[in-house]
């Protein structure tokens, strides 16, 4: 029996979705019924399940906080792959022995404390709980199982012949060189039936003499390949049972780290087990123990190829190896980001986005890093982020200018606004500043801020259709509605409203032309003539400037009436309103001001009783 | 990691710092400084807690993870007779000792820097003991003891008792143990204090994560101890969870170590920042051979193979290793400073210089952006690679490893630099053999 079957299933501790797919593929690539992996452990995950690929369908697996509770969910499966940090993979494993489930418990951890890793180890050993690992990358039995990364890619699980069972029993330490190992054998011979990578640290839970024997039981183990490496004395265990005749099928044996002999000390060649103590522990005395012992040793790790051959070829001559029927290889399907990076797929696009990009090293906002217009050294101000994220332009700076001038106009007109008002009351009812903010803003509309944008729209219309002042007033008394953007319940001819004066001021100095201002000017001393207050206001001064504004930018008029109709003059009222709402809201925060209940005495009350109809 | 070693002066830290809650009834007068210069050690002499250092006659020992300083006439415990040193004889010791290189009957040369200072603690021979812990094996510690202590312990091995002791052994059975192991030749008199000591001395080597612990000689006179000297090495892994028990404990370099060169820090340096792993030994900055190899398995391999087809290691320059997903930017780095050492001078002999760049198949490790990196440093050291003629081979294997191999041949032609690239349908270290092969040919 190999160390898994086809109907082998694991508990993954850790949600490694790289891992855990890469044992959903190959479980898809060997035709297995039921996915390796039945739950996966995350305790500090929110979810119930994660979705992993099958094939081209997708399969859902369950995640639990703890070991019982999925082990108590899914008591067929009898591995553990613990592939916590090793700060936590001794209490994973500890905690897992508790229960009688596992069979075998697999530990990813480099590092775990020697002490920690020994009592561990010897708990399983009394428990007769196999461990693999600290600090490997597993184990596979081809055709039937495969712990996490082992094998690595998909492609190279099948170049090496990991996909079937071969008849080489493989045990190495390292489990970089597993790959390879299983990629020569696999060029050399027929592959591999089982196969472990015991793990580096000083300490681990099974070692090689555990698996060979294992294998040597194993009818499809025909021979085995141990790589074994400088330090410690396990493959004089295996060289032990070779001698007792334990064991008595063909074995090929090397230790890496002969290089260590050419050096007194200070080097340390490779793992954490691997500093010879003794004379005995060095690569060169085990290689020729091992040889003395008449397991098959090549004369350098380079001819390891033409040594596997040799016992492959002899046993094929033998009979005792037969030729495999190569199984059939399902296509996989390629993963999808993987595809379309290497330019194999395309697929049409949900979404469209042309002003910001957060793909590459640094985001940008229309092409210019946001380190390129952050700071005060950049020169750039909010004007500019707005030309840039709004209009994909680099406006110059008497425009930029003028759309800062105009946020910081209408950032607040006071709390007694409607808008303030119900962002005020909304916050006293204790809700989130966002929640106070955006019924703030619902009252942005044609009633309220909405002046700028009816004021650019019927002064452009008019100004367009070579309207007189006189004839424009006609034309909207026609329509019924008052001139946007004039009027004002208290500035006046006599009274100028400084922003006002501001707004002009810097548009005379600043812009190229301002010809739908000098028009609006000319409207205004008709209406003001009517009466005092009817006044060229705040909002109209703004949307007739924008429109004069894109015009200097040289904007055709479709594209200015595409910026009205869309709603970008009353995005500057929005924008700029915001900074007084937050500050509303925040206001009522510090305040603590309680829940607002309107008094009685100012509300009409006028209620008839209800007629009934019948 | 794992096993590091620690100066004896902090394992006698960690002894008094921890003495209350493992040694009940017995007292250790811990009387201890660390100084590296003579002026040093009268400076400290003159600070509260230590009038000892001038009231007192000293011994002074070079602490710096090296043995047998007695056979190596390193301890200084007197002038004219024993007992006899003064604060201001240790001061000029030590300055005489950190003035010149000292070599040691092992062969080992270097400069002394760190002393470790103390009472003379006059005593007999006779009371001086012996005690040691080590973790054995997968299953047991082993306590050695033994009633006949001092420079002559390995000499007289056959008298020292050794305990194994299971790792999960409980209280009551480590108790059990030791005290049925009491080496017979310890005074009956003396057999409790000495079986109370050697409990709480494994207790404390058990969970304070030592590797080993030897204190030779341990004197005992009534309820005082005496710790003389002592080697300690602790668990490194352990680190995390014995924070605040070890403290900003140091591991030194062992004593005639040679110093790493300032690319073997550098490149120390960038590991220690990365998740990925890094390193770099320089074996023979002479040498013709250098390597570049992703993944630690696979640079023993390359380095056992160089030194076989060789014949030797003379022409070996380096060891290392990159590996753990690193970088392209650590990738290049690495390289970097390879090539750097690489194409400081020209072979002697008038040589090519040989560049391995090799790998085994990788299990997640994306070999092509790897191989950028590589790449870039090639762009930068190209001019040079050429004036030392530097020949590139080059395997490998792994996720996105047709790409790597691809980009980096086209680099190299583009650049003009001589390279032969192979898969993971050539075996590992092919490409050495092919590289002393063409060697040859050239010859």
């Amino acid at each position: 029996m190999g160390l898994f079957t086809r109907d082998t299933q694991a508990i993954f501790w850790n949600n490694n979705r790289s891992a855990i797919q890469r044992m959903l593929d190959y479980d898809y690539v060997i035709k297995r019924d039921k996915p390796s992996v039945a739950a996966i452990v995350a305790p500090t995950s929110s979810n119930k399940f994660d979705k992993f690929f099958f094939g081209t369908d997708e399969v859902m697996i369950p995640i639990y906080r703890s070991t019982e509770e999925a082990a108590a969910a899914h008591p067929n499966a009898d591995v553990l792959l613990n592939f916590a940090s090793f700060r936590t993979a001794y209490d994973v494993t500890m905690d897992a022995l508790k229960l009688p489930q596992f069979k075998t418990i697999m530990i990813t951890a480099e590092g775990i404390p020697e002490r920690l890793a020994r009592i561990m180890n010897k708990t399983a050993r009394d428990k007769g709980v196999l461990i693999i690992g600290p600090a490997t990358v597993g184990a596979i039995t081809p055709g039937a199982f495969k712990v996490a990364n082992i094998g690595g890619t998909i492609e190279n699980i099948v170049k090496s012949k990991l996909h079937r069972p071969g008849s080489c029993g493989l045990v190495t330490r390292s489990g970089g060189l597993f790959n390879e190992l299983c990629n020569i054998i696999a060029l050399n011979a027929d592959g591999i039936a089982d196969g472990v990578a015991i793990g580096g640290d000083r300490f681990v839970g099974s070692v090689f003499v555990d698996h060979l024997l294992r294998m040597e039981k194993d009818p499809n183990v025909k021979y085995m390949l141990l790589l074994g490496e400088v330090g410690g004395r396990e493959e004089y265990k295996v060289i032990e049972a070779v001698k007792s005749g334990k064991i008595t099928k063909p074995v090929i044996g090397w230790c890496i780290g002969t290089i260590a002999e050419h050096f007194s000390s200070g080097v340390q060649f490779g793992h954490a087990g691997a500093s010879a103590n003794a004379d005995e522990e060095t690569a060169v005395a085990k290689n020729k123990a091992m040889k003395e012992a008449g397991i098959h040793v090549p004369d350098s790790f380079n001819d390891l190829p033409h040594v596997i051959k040799g016992v492959y070829e002899e046993l094929r001559g033998e009979g005792v190896i037969k030729d495999i029927e190569e199984p059939e290889v399902p296509p996989i399907p390629e993963d999808f980001a993987k595809a379309l990076k290497a330019g194999k797929v395309r697929r049409p696009k949900h979404f469209v986005c042309t002003i910001s990009d957060d793909r590459g090293e640094e985001a940008t906002y229309a092409g210019y890093p946001i380190s390129s217009v952050a700071t005060p050294d950049t020169g750039k101000t909010i004007g500019d982020v707005i030309s840039l994220l709004w209009f994909k332009k680099v406006y110059p700076r008497w425009a930029v200018d003028f759309i800062e001038t105009v946020i910081k106009t209408v950032a607040d007109h006071g709390p007694a606004v409607s808008g303030a008002h119900n962002a005020k009351v909304t916050a006293r009812a204790g809700k989130s500043v966002v929640e106070s903010l955006v019924t703030g803003l619902l009252t942005i509309g044609p009633r309220f801020g909405g002046a700028i944008d009816g004021a650019a729209k019927y002064f452009k219309y008019a100004y367009d259709n070579n309207m007189s002042p006189a004839e424009f007033l006609n034309y909207m008394k026609k329509q019924g509605i008052p001139i946007p953007g004039i009027g004002h319940r208290i500035k006046s001819v006599r009274n100028p409203d400084k922003r006002v004066e501001g707004l002009k001021k810097f548009a005379k100095e600043h812009f190229p032309s301002t010809p739908l201002l000098e028009y609006a000017l000319e409207v205004e001393k008709l209406t003001t003539s009517k009466k005092d207050n009817l006044i060229l206001n705040v909002d109209g001064t703004i949307g007739i400037l924008m429109v004069d504004m894109w015009r200097a930018l040289g904007y055709s008029e479709e594209e200015i009436d595409e910026f009205i109709e869309s709603g970008t003059l009353n995005s500057f009222f929005i924008l700029g309103r915001t900074i007084g709402f937050i500050g509303h809201v925040l206001d009522e925060k510090r305040l603590g001001m309680p829940m607002y209940r309107h008094p009685f005495d100012d509300i009409l009350y006028d209620v008839q009783k209800a007629e009934e109809i019948k | 990691m794992a096993q590091r070693a620690i100066r004896e002066y902090d394992g006698k830290k960690l002894f008094a710092q921890n003495w209350d809650k493992y040694f009940k009834g017995l007292n250790y007068p811990f009387e201890s400084v660390l100084v590296t210069s003579g002026e040093e050690l009268l400076k400290k002499a003159e600070e509260p807690g230590y009038e000892w250092l001038k009231t007192k006659p000293l011994v002074v020992k070079p602490d710096m993870l090296f043995g047998k300083r007695g056979k190596n006439n390193l301890v200084l415990f007197k002038v004219n007779k024993p007992g006899d040193v003064t604060l201001e004889d240790a001061a000029k010791w030590i300055d005489e000792k950190r003035s010149q290189e000292t070599t040691l009957l092992s062969g080992q040369k270097g400069v002394l820097t760190h002393f470790i200072v103390e009472p003379f603690t006059p005593h007999k021979e006779d009371e001086e003991y012996y005690i040691a812990a080590t973790t054995l094996d997968e299953e047991n510690d082993v306590l050695y003891m033994s009633a006949h202590g001092g420079m002559e312990v390995e000499e007289n091995w056959d008298k020292v008792t050794e305990v194994k002791i299971p790792i999960d052994a409980s209280d009551e059975e480590i108790e059990k143990l030791i005290k049925a192991n009491i080496p017979a030749d310890i005074p009956e008199d003396k057999k409790d204090v000495y079986a109370q000591f050697a409990i709480d001395f494994y207790k404390f080597f058990r969970d304070l994560n030592f590797a080993y612990l030897e204190i030779n000689p341990v004197v005992i006179v009534g309820n005082n101890v005496y710790l003389l000297d002592l080697v300690a090495r602790l668990d490194d892994t352990a680190g995390f969870m014995m924070k605040d028990v070890w403290g900003d404990i140091e591991f030194p370099t062992p004593f005639g170590m040679p110093e790493k060169s300032p690319e073997e820090k550098a490149i120390a340096e960038a590991d220690a920042k990365s998740g990925a792993s890094l390193k770099l030994t320089v074996l023979n900055p002479e040498g013709r051979i250098w390597t570049l190899v992703a993944g630690g398995g696979a640079s023993v391999v390359y380095a056992d193979t160089i030194a076989d087809l060789a014949g030797g290691v003379a022409e070996l320059a380096n060891y290392g290793e990159y590996s753990g997903g690193p970088t392209t930017d650590e990738t290049r780095f690495y390289t970097e400073t390879v090539l750097d050492l690489m194409t400081r001078k020209k072979d002697p002999k008038g040589r090519d210089k040989i560049l391995i760049i090799g790998g085994a198949i990788a299990n997640f490790t994306d070999v092509a952006k790897t191989f950028t990196g590589i790449i870039q440093a090639f762009e930068k050291y190209a001019d040079k690679m050429k004036d030392v003629g530097v020949r590139i081979y080059v395997r490998r294997g792994g996720p996105n490893y047709e790409k790597g191999l691809k980009d980096i041949q086209e680099a190299a032609q583009r650049l003009g630099l001589p390279i032969k690239v192979f898969g993971p349908e050539t075996h590992i270290t092919d490409i050495v053999r092919m590289a002393l092969e063409d060697d040859k040919a050239k010859a």
